[in-house]
C-alpha cells in the first residue's frame, strides 16, 4: 500500500522469537498507523482481557508505530503506544527525531513487542536483520550514557558487518533510563536528548519487559508514495510558512515559560495555587543570552526547530546539558516548584533527561509534594528527611533521583500523583486528592484554564481520551480544528503537532492524498474514522483496571484545584464553575456519541462497526 | 552565488546546522526521486547530540579518490570540479572510501556503486534548502586557491571537535 513500508516486526520477548506480520490494507486505511493502529491492535488482541491486564506485567502489548506521512509530513515522529501504567487506558505517546524515519527506511512501519525478557535486551534493526542483543552492561545506565553506549556498539557492528559501506550514519534509538528500569509510572522513553514520549507512562512498561532500548538503522528510501512530485510541492509550501514566523522559530515554546505566567496567568506556580507570576529572571532574554548554547536544533524534516541546545556553563549547577527546556518543562521543573532562574530550571531538566523521568509527570507530583509540606501535612521526616521548600532546587534534586530509584519516600511518588495521592490520603488519614492535580491518572499539561487566555477551557482535561494530555484536549466544535479528533489524526498519521499549526486541514487531507493516492474528507475522518478511534480509547479507559476505574460521572471532572478563584495577577478572582462544567460535559457527551454517563451509545458504536465494544461496555451501562 | 560553469565549493559552517536534515531530503529526491536518506549524498551525522553536522565531498586539490579508483570509474568535473561516478565502471569495492581522508564516500544502499557528491551541476540543492531555512551552514562559494581539503575529516573526528565547542570539557563524556 503507498506510504506504508508495509511489514510490522513483532517480537515476543519471552521466547525470543521475532517475526515480520503485516496488516489488511483496510485497517491500515481505518486507523492509518500510531496511535489510531495502537487502539486497533489493543483491543483486537486485549480487548476481551483488558481489565484484568495490568499495564506492568508481560500481558501488556508494547507498540511503537509510525504512520503513513512520518517522514514526508515536516516534522517526523514515532508513536508509543500500549496499556498506559497511568490511565490504564491507551495513550499515543508521540516522540520527535529520526527513528521513525530509520524504521521505515528498514522496512518496517513499526514494531509491536509482546512478554517479558528474561535478562535485559536491546532490539537492534539493521534493514531485515533484526536481533536481540544482550544488554546487561546497558541496565543502570542513565540516558546519556545509553545512547552514547548505543551509538558506539551498533556502529561498529555495522562497521563490522558491512565493512567496504563506508561511515554508517549513527543509528536512532529509543530507550529508558533508570525510572524506567524501575518501572516508575512516570517513565518516558528517550530519544537522542531531552527527547521523551512522556504521556502514558511507557518507559515502565518498557522496563516491565526488560527492554533497555531499540535501535534502527534503515538504509532503504522512505515507501513509495502516490505523488512524489506533490509532496514535495506540500512540503515546500508547509516550510516556507513557517520560515516566516521569526519569533516562533528562534524561540520555540522557550518564552512561555515567563510569558503564559505573565501575560495570560495559565502557567503552573507552587503546584498550581497561583497561575500568574511576572518573574521577568525567568524571560526568554535570559534563556537565550545565559543558557542556550545552540539557538536552533531540529529533528527530521522540521522546519521549525523549536528545541534549542541549553547549558549551564558556570557556577554550582555547572555542567547540565538538556534542550530549551520547552515551555512544558519550563514550568514544571520551574514556577511549579518555586523557581525562577533559567540555571536551576535547565539543572532539573538535565537531571530528570538523564534519569528517564517524565519532566511534566515529575514536576507534577514534585509540586503535589511540596504542597503537602507547606501545609503541614508531610513533614520532613515524611519525606526522607528532605526539607521541600519552594524554591529548594537541590531538594527537588533529590526527591527526584529517588523517585527514579524507587528509594524510601519515591517508591510511593513513583506510582504518580494520583495514586500517591490516594495511598497517601489512607496513611495521612484526610484526603489530599484536592491537591493532586491530574486527570485519569495523568498529570495536567502545563496549560491552565481559569483565567480563560489560553487554549485549553473547562472541558479540555475533564473528557480528554487522554487525561491530562495538554497535547490532546477534548473540544468542540467536534470537526473544529482544536478537536481531538484531529490530534487523533496527526497522532495516527505520526507527525509533529507544531507542524500542522496554521496549516489548513485542506493541506493537510492534501498531503494525505498525495502521499497514499486515496482522498480523505474532513467528514470521513471526523464521523467515521477518527471517531471510531476516538471511541476505542475512552472504551478501553473506562474499562480501565486492574487497579483502577474511572467513573466519568466523576472523573470526567477537572482536579479541584481549577475551582478555587485565581489568588493574584490581572485575572485575580477567575475561576471555573461546576455548573458550566455539568453543562459543556452534557453538550459533549452529545456530539460525540456518549451516553449521559459517558459511556458511549451502542448506536454510535454499532455505527462504527464496534460490536465487540459494545457489548464490552454493556456491564458499565447496567451499573 | 557561482556561476554554473565555473569550479565551485560548497562552503560550510558546521557548528550552525540544525539537524533539520532538509539537505538529505533535497539531495536523495533531487538524485533518486525518493526521500532517502542513505542515499543522499550529504549525511547529517549526529553522533553526539547537538552536533549535527553535514558530511560530504569537499573536492580535495589532489582527489585522493579518484587517484585511488583501480577501475578508473571516478573522474573529475571539468565544468564544476566535483567527483563523478561512472555507476558502469565502479565496482562497489570501496577503496576510495579508505583513500578518502574523511572516509565521505559510501556504498548506494541498494545499487553496486559508490556515490559522492557531484555539486548537482553547479546548483547544489543542499545549499539551497539550508539557506531557505535560514540556517546558512552551506554556501556556495567559488573555487579559490585555498586549503578547503581540511575539512575532509572522519565523522568521529569532526564530532568531537564540534563537541568540544559546545560542551567543553564535558564533552569527553560523550565522545
Amino acid at each position: 500500500m503507498l506510504g506504508y513500508s508495509g511489514k510490522f516486526i513483532q517480537v515476543n520477548l519471552t521466547d525470543e522469537e521475532i517475526r515480520e506480520i503485516t496488516f489488511d490494507e483496510d485497517i491500515l486505511r481505518q486507523y492509518l498507523g500510531g496511535r489510531g493502529l495502537a487502539a486497533k491492535i489493543l483491543w483486537d488482541e486485549l480487548g476481551e482481557t483488558w481489565e484484568t491486564t495490568d499495564p506492568l506485567e508481560p500481558e501488556n502489548i508494547l507498540l511503537f508505530l509510525t504512520g503513513p506521512l512520518t517522514g514526508f509530513f515536516p516534522g517526523a515522529r514515532i508513536c508509543v503506544s500500549g496499556k498506559s501504567p497511568q490511565s490504564n487506558g491507551v495513550v499515543g505517546s508521540t516522540v520527535g527525531g529520526e527513528f521513525g524515519v530509520e524504521l521505515r527506511c528498514a522496512g518496517y512501519d513499526g514494531i509491536i513487542v509482546y512478554g517479558k525478557a528474561r535478562n535485559p535486551r536491546y532490539l537492534f534493526v539493521k534493514d531485515s536483520i533484526i536481533q536481540l542483543n544482550d544488554a546487561s552492561h546497558l541496565w543502570g545506565m542513565d540516558a546519556k550514557q545509553t545512547l552514547k553506549a548505543l551509538t558506539q556498539e551498533c556502529r561498529a557492528e555495522l562497521h563490522r558487518e558491512f565493512p567496504r559501506y563506508g561511515e554508517f550514519k549513527e543509528p536512532a534509538v529509543l530507550y529508558i533510563g533508570p525510572a524506567g528500569e524501575n518501572q516508575v509510572r512516570t517513565a518516558v522513553v528517550g530519544a537522542k536528548w531531552a527527547h521523551a514520549a512522556g504521556y502514558g507512562g511507557y518507559g515502565a512498561v518498557m522496563g516491565s519487559k526488560n527492554l533497555k532500548a531499540i535501535a534502527a538503522k534503515g538504509t532503504g528510501p522512505l515507501p513509495q508514495v502516490a505523488d512524489i512530485r506533490k509532496v514535495k510541492r506540500l512540503i515546500q509550501k508547509l516550510c516556507t510558512d513557517t520560515y516566516e514566523d521569526v519569533l516562533w522559530r528562534r524561540w520555540g515554546t522557550g518564552a512561555a515559560g515567563y510569558e503564559v505566567g505573565a501575560r495570560i496567568s495559565a502557567e503552573p506556580v507552587r503546584n498550581w495555587q497561583d497561575e500568574w507570576h511576572d518573574e521577568k529572571s525567568y524571560g526568554v532574554d535570559q534563556f537565550e543570552n545565559r543558557v542556550w548554547i545552540k539557538q536552533f536544533w531540529s529533528d527530521f524534516g522540521c522546519p521549525i526547530c523549536c528545541l534549542k541546545v541549553a547549558m549551564t556553563k558556570a557556577g554550582p549547577l555547572k555542567g547540565a546539558i538538556t534542550d530549551d527546556p520547552d515551555y512544558e518543562l519550563q514550568a514544571y521543573l520551574g514556577p511549579n516548584l518555586g523557581l525562577f532562574t533559567p540555571e536551576e530550571n535547565v539543572y532539573l531538566a538535565s537531571l530528570v533527561d538523564d534519569l528517564g523521568l517524565c519532566g511534566i509527570q515529575t514536576g507534577n507530583v514534585l509540586g503535589f509534594t511540596a504542597e503537602l509540606y507547606q501545609r503541614g501535612i508531610l513533614t520532613a521526616e515524611d519525606i526522607d528527611g528532605i526539607v521541600l521548600k519552594w524554591g529548594d532546587v537541590e531538594a527537588f534534586a533529590s526527591l527526584a533521583r529517588k523517585i527514579a530509584s524507587r528509594d524510601g519516600v519515591g517508591n510511593l511518588l513513583a506510582e504518580g500523583t494520583y495514586r500517591a495521592a490516594q495511598k497517601l490520603s489512607e496513611m495521612k488519614k484526610r484526603d489530599v486528592l484536592p491537591y493532586a492535580v491530574q486527570s485519569k491518572g495523568i498529570g495536567i499539561g502545563a496549560h491552565g484554564i481559569r483565567s480563560g487566555k489560553d487554549y485549553p477551557h473547562i472541558l479540555s482535561y475533564a473528557c480528554s481520551v487522554q487525561g491530562g494530555d495538554h497535547t490532546s484536549i477534548a473540544s468542540l466544535p467536534f470537526h473544529g480544528s482544536v478537536s481531538e479528533v484531529w490530534r487523533i489524526f496527526n497522532d495516527s498519521a505520526v507527525f509533529c503537532n507544531f507542524n500542522s499549526f496554521g496549516v489548513s486541514r485542506k493541506d493537510i487531507l492534501d498531503f494525505y492524498e498525495a502521499v497514499i493516492g486515496e482522498s480523505l474528507t474532513q467528514e470521513e475522518w471526523c464521523d467515521h474514522r477518527g471517531l471510531r478511534i476516538l471511541q476505542l480509547q475512552r472504551s478501553m479507559l473506562l474499562l480501565g483496571g486492574p487497579d483502577l476505574k474511572w467513573d466519568p460521572e466523576f472523573h470526567d471532572d477537572n482536579p479541584p484545584r481549577f475551582y478555587d478563584p485565581l489568588p493574584s495577577g490581572p485575572y485575580k478572582g477567575r475561576t471555573v464553575e461546576k455548573a458550566n462544567v455539568r453543562k459543556a460535559k452534557r453538550r459533549y457527551y452529545e456530539v460525540v456519541g456518549w451516553d449521559s454517563r459517558g459511556i458511549p451509545t451502542s448506536d454510535s458504536l454499532r455505527h462504527l462497526g464496534l460490536k465487540e465494544v459494545d457489548a464490552a461496555l454493556e456491564k458499565l451501562r447496567v451499573k | 552565488m557561482a556561476g554554473k560553469t565555473e569550479p565551485i565549493w560548497i562552503a560550510r559552517e558546521l557548528s550552525r546546522c540544525s539537524g533539520c536534515r532538509k539537505c538529505e531530503i533535497a539531495c536523495s529526491l533531487s538524485h533518486e526521486k525518493r526521500i532517502w536518506p542513505e542515499a543522499s549524498r550529504i549525511r547529517v551525522f549526529m553522533l553526539v547530540p547537538g552536533t549535527d553536522f553535514p558530511h560530504f565531498c569537499v573536492q580535495c586539490r589532489d582527489y585522493p579518490c579518484v587517484e585511488a579508483c583501480p577501475v578508473k570509474a571516478l573522474s573529475i568535473s571539468k565544468r564544476t570540479g566535483a567527483v563523478l561516478v561512472n555507476k558502469k565502471k565502479c565496482t562497489a569495492c570501496g577503496i576510495c572510501v579508505d583513500a578518502c581522508p574523511g572516509r565521505i564516500p559510501h556504498l548506494h544502499p541498494v545499487e553496486e556503486h559508490v556515490i559522492i557528491c557531484d555539486l548537482c551541476r553547479g546548483n547544489p540543492q543542499c545549499v539551497k534548502v539550508c539557506r531557505e531555512g535560514g540556517w546558512n551552514v552551506l554556501e556556495t562559494v567559488s573555487r579559490s586557491n585555498r586549503t578547503y581539503e581540511v575539512y575532509a575529516r572522519k565523522p568521529e573526528d569532526t564530532a568531537r571537535d564540534l563537541a568540544v565547542k559546545m560542551y567543553g570539557e564535558k564533552a569527553e563524556e560523550f565522545i
